[in-house]
């Protein structure tokens, strides 16, 4: 079994022997880091969608748009503030994005169990995110009032498309944090001893990948 | 070991570059922030939120997820299938405002 063995068969059989004559055509990454940036390609596909079909919903609407700097305001102490909650769980991601890439770092220095203490930073500040999103949802569905098909505030819309898009990014949180809290308890045992560490750089690239999401939810559906 | 783990790609980079890159991350995190505190509206406010979106995206591609350090044919093979996204949008824009108009002129 030779690498580079010479082009064998036409039609079918050529197809056959081309996908299976053992090339790689990205050398020095590993399959496990390429199928990961190859679901988070098909992420960013799906993610698309519901931002284009948002962007749709909006242009659309000959109703006004709700004004999302309003209706996800904080009143506290007396003191009205636009966005609040959003802007501390934006500070949150970005807080466990740094965490997640130091413990990569830690992980390529053979510092596991600092690595594994860092990817449980990260996952904690996951769950914080979680939690404050849980918040903001109870908030906005029992005092604003908004449901999936309407609203006191406006197009009919916003709903439908709110809960979608940043439950559907919620939910990826949610499963980022049992990711992390997987790798980090087999990091912690030394399953990865003999391996290397590439496995904190793969399950970061998920990480960043769930902050890079909200970067565009936050730009689009917060601040447009 | 460590030759090996070079020659197999893994990213092991100064962690100052990380801590950087965090810093840019919240200060331009608070300049969109400061874009809806400060009411800023129209083209300057969507310009403005455009441009802190792609720099935070850019910086979390490049810097957190390595994307500067891997080679240019894997790069490509990941960034270049979104660009598609561009026709998909402009395709739902243009017919977004076509129904638009319908709706206002046969609802309103």
């Amino acid at each position: 079994m030779t690498t580079d063995s010479p082009a064998t068969g036409d039609g079918v059989n050529g197809l056959i022997t081309d996908w299976a004559s053992d090339k790689d055509a990205f050398k020095r990454v590993s399959w496990g880091k390429t199928m990961m940036w190859i679901f988070l390609l098909s992420d960013t596909f799906i993610f698309s969608c519901f931002l284009v079909g948002y962007m749709s919903v909006r242009m659309t609407t000959a109703e006004a748009w709700p004004n999302a700097s309003e209706v996800f305001a904080l009143t506290i102490a007396g003191e009205h503030l636009p966005l609040l909650l959003i802007a501390i769980m934006t500070f949150v991601l970005i807080t466990s994005s740094g965490t997640m890439a130091m413990a990569v770092n830690c992980g390529y220095r053979r510092q596991p169990k600092q690595a594994a203490m860092l990817m449980l930073v990260t996952a904690a500040l996951g769950v914080c995110f979680v939690g404050m999103q849980a918040f903001e949802w109870t908030k906005l569905i029992t005092e604003e009032g908004v449901r999936p098909w309407g609203n006191p505030m406006g197009a009919a819309q916003f709903g439908a498309t709110f809960f979608m898009i940043t439950g559907f990014h919620g939910f990826h949180v949610s499963i980022g944090v049992i990711y992390l809290i997987i790798v980090a308890a087999k990091v912690w045992r030394g399953d990865y001893r003999e391996r290397g560490y590439e496995i904190v750089e793969i399950t970061g690239l998920y990480w960043h990948f769930v902050d890079l999401v909200w970067v565009f939810i936050f730009a689009f559906f917060y601040l447009w | 070991m460590q030759t090996h783990n070079q020659s197999e790609g893994h990213q092991q980079h100064p962690i100052s570059v990380y801590f950087k890159v965090w810093g840019l991350l919240f200060v331009l995190s608070s300049f969109s922030y400061l874009v809806d505190i400060l009411q800023l509206q129209g083209g300057l406010r969507w310009t403005l939120i455009l441009v802190f979106m792609f720099l935070k995206a850019g910086l979390i591609v490049a810097i957190f997820m390595h994307m500067v350090w891997e080679r240019i044919a894997f790069v490509l093979a990941i960034l270049s299938p979104p660009l598609c996204l561009l026709v998909f949008i402009g395709l739902m824009a243009s017919e977004a405002s076509y129904t638009h108009l319908n709706r206002l002129i046969f609802f309103n």
